[in-house]
């Protein structure tokens, strides 16, 4: 098991009202799944996200992430579970501008305190994944929509992490790159790394093995009464 | 962190104006302080040397009446001071802190020195004794120096220095001439320089005062013929040479000790009898001591203004940072989502500012170097750039930019993830 969710509640507070955004979520996923979570905007997925990512911490209920309590865990915790076994990839690929391909790839393993001949080496390994061994050392504004979120998602493998976190990857991508990013999500999971995937396109959803669906801050296994 | 350090200088150069404008302020602090401390050090170096001169280590003990030194060309001597004795000078000699010492008369411009039919208007005289030139510095350059028997046959004979014998002889070797002092003939036997070369540089009336008198001529006569020409009886002044510039303080005090044994403070009730007589070493050291003192104190001063442009560009270096953080909260919340601990982060932020200010500072180093030679040519003062200054300086910058970056840092490294990613 990757990670597990039980009675997960969230809520935010306006004003003096808590506003629940997170109601009763419970989910679970194992290793070599690829999971999509669908749901309009302001539907309570992108906090369902950073709770998962273990960018946030839920109000109630339990949340186990390989083993380990996240409601329990201190900051520094926190950061090496995001450092070792979280990868991110968000919509807007968030690569450091004045920095290389190459070195955005670097950057976690920098934080996780690998010697620079072996962060080089893995850094490669990654790209090269990602078929974009021969850009590494090209800026980001050198690269299309496209080459960004795949250096960003070489960013988020090369620490081999146990789940791939995707927040809207397609989001600012045309329908060509999507797909090429799509592909390259399936090959990663045939490769036996497990994916959870947030999006509001039914398309880019379909993609997955298995889709869930959350609308006002719940969680269903059907898309019960929801119009296209 | 030589990953944050170069991190840094990728940030300050590709800011290139902005990092300039921030450092402004420390620049122009340190640049400051870098040409105060150098105008400092080098007017207490011409203050020591033109005082002490070139090393010389001799203190001069003279009789003094108050704070003035007895002249006996115009007044008598008080009866109540007895003669040196050879017995004097065994014990000074012994004294740890002098070399040796010697025991002498002066006379300055005595209206009865001539050569030929003409006055000689400018010069002093000095009765010696056999220690004088070797302990004082004086070697013999022509002819010979006194004998024994000069001092005790009571002969007269003279020993001119070079600077007479140039303004009366013209060229001429002095050896053999007569010189007519106080009706008496006296054969001059020898020429004789100071050994040291000391060239003092005048920049004041003061500064011509103190050393006018070791212009003019010289004339050395063995002091058993001081009788003959002035007075017998005449109290005699000493010079000590001490072991070291460090001991002549204390050379001149212990010597002047000794040397007022031989004033008895309360005499039979003569005239001439004065109780405010003592011998008092000239303390050389400490004049230079105080006036050095003086011109600290006020240029202190100018390095606590220089001090405030330092606070005020931490200032400066503080909003920047504050800045920068919020321009980079998007970059923050990456490197956060990445797994970067709150001490990176920190440590990041906290290394460019100190990066910064330290680039700063040793621009104002190099501003400052600059600016005292300017000042050397402009204003005539000397300069000396010491380096401890430059090293503390540049220490200080640094210690300025992790000040001022504590508080933008910290806010850095307390910004939420969640936030931070979602900032526009």
């Amino acid at each position: 098991m990757v990670f597990e969710l039980k009675n997960i509640y969230k809520d935010y507070i306006q004003g003096r009202e808590p506003v629940p955004v997170l109601k009763d979520i419970s989910l679970s996923v194992e290793e070599g799944e690829y999971v999509a979570i669908m749901g309009p905007s302001g539907s309570g997925k992108s906090t369902l996200m950073n709770i998962i990512g273990c960018l946030d911490k839920q109000t109630k209920g339990s949340f186990i992430f390989d083993g380990a309590d996240i409601m329990s865990a201190n900051d520094k915790k926190l950061s090496d579970i995001r450092n070792k076994k979280i990868g991110f990839v968000f919509q807007n690929f968030n690569l450091l501008p004045r920095q290389s391909a190459l070195e955005n790839v670097e950057l976690p393993l920098l934080y996780a305190g690998v010697s620079k001949k072996v962060r080089r080496e893995k850094a490669i390994a990654a790209l090269k994944r990602v078929g974009l061994a021969e850009r590494m050392s090209f800026k980001p504004t050198q690269l299309s929509g496209g080459q960004k979120q795949r250096v960003a998602i070489a960013r988020a493998i090369v620490n081999h992490p146990k789940l791939l976190l995707a927040d809207e990857p397609t989001g600012a991508l045309d329908t060509k790159s999507g797909d090429q990013v799509m592909e390259l999500f399936k090959e990663l999971n045939d490769d036996g790394v497990t994916i959870v995937m947030i999006t509001h396109e039914p398309d880019i959803a379909k993609c997955a093995k298995r889709i869930m669906y959350i609308r006002d801050g719940e969680l269903y296994k059907e898309r019960t009464g929801e119009k296209e | 962190m030589i990953e944050n350090i170069r991190l840094s200088f990728k940030g300050i150069f590709s800011h290139k104006i902005r990092s300039l404008l921030t450092m402004l302020g420390i620049i122009i602090g340190i640049a400051a302080i870098i040409a105060i401390v150098s105008t400092i050090k080098g007017t207490n170096e011409q203050i020591k040397n033109n005082l002490i001169g070139a090393g010389n280590n001799t203190v001069k003990i003279q009789l003094s009446d108050g704070d003035t030194v007895c002249d006996f060309s115009w007044e008598n001597p008080p009866k109540n001071v007895s003669m040196f004795t050879e017995s004097t000078k065994k014990r000074i000699n012994e004294l740890k802190e002098v070399e040796s010492c010697t025991f002498y008369r002066t006379r300055n411009n005595p209206d009865n020195l001539f050569y030929l039919n003409s006055k000689i208007d400018s010069a002093t005289i000095y009765g010696i004794d056999k220690d004088y030139f070797e302990t004082a510095g004086y070697e013999i350059v022509e002819g010979k120096g006194f004998s024994d028997r000069n001092f005790t046959n009571f002969d007269k004979v003279v020993i001119v220095d070079k600077t007479l014998a140039e303004g009366i002889f013209e060229g001429e070797s002095p050896v053999g001439k007569i010189l007519e002092i106080s009706g008496e003939p006296f054969t001059i036997i020898g020429m004789t320089v100071q050994n040291t070369v000391f060239e003092p540089v005048i920049n004041s009336v003061d500064d011509f005062y103190t050393y006018n008198q070791t212009s003019s001529g010289l004339i050395f006569m063995p002091t058993n013929d001081w009788g003959i020409v002035f007075r017998y009886d005449e109290p005699e002044n000493c010079i000590a040479k001490a072991v070291d510039t460090d001991a002549m303080t204390n050379a001149g005090k212990k010597t002047a000790d000794i040397l007022n044994e031989s004033i008895t403070k309360e005499s039979a009730g003569g005239e001439e009898t004065s109780a405010t007589v003592e011998y008092k070493s000239e303390s050389l050291l400490e004049q230079a001591k105080s006036l050095q003192d003086l011109s600290s104190s006020t240029n202190n001063m100018l390095i606590w203004i220089a001090s405030i442009s330092l606070l005020v560009g931490g200032i400066g270096v503080m909003n920047i940072m504050l800045v920068s953080v919020t321009e980079r909260t998007r970059e923050i919340g990456l490197k956060k989502a990445l797994g970067a601990r709150k001490r990176r982060i920190l440590a990041q932020f906290l290394t460019e500012a100190a990066v910064l200010t330290s680039i700063g500072g040793i621009i104002g180093v190099l501003t400052g170097i600059g600016l005292s030679q300017i000042i050397a040519k402009v204003a005539e003062v000397p300069v000396a750039i010491s380096t401890p200054s430059i090293v503390i300086s540049v220490i200080f910058s640094m210690v300025v930019g992790i000040v001022f970056g504590l508080i933008p840092s910290i806010k850095a490294a307390r910004l939420n993830p969640i936030d931070a990613l979602r900032y526009e």
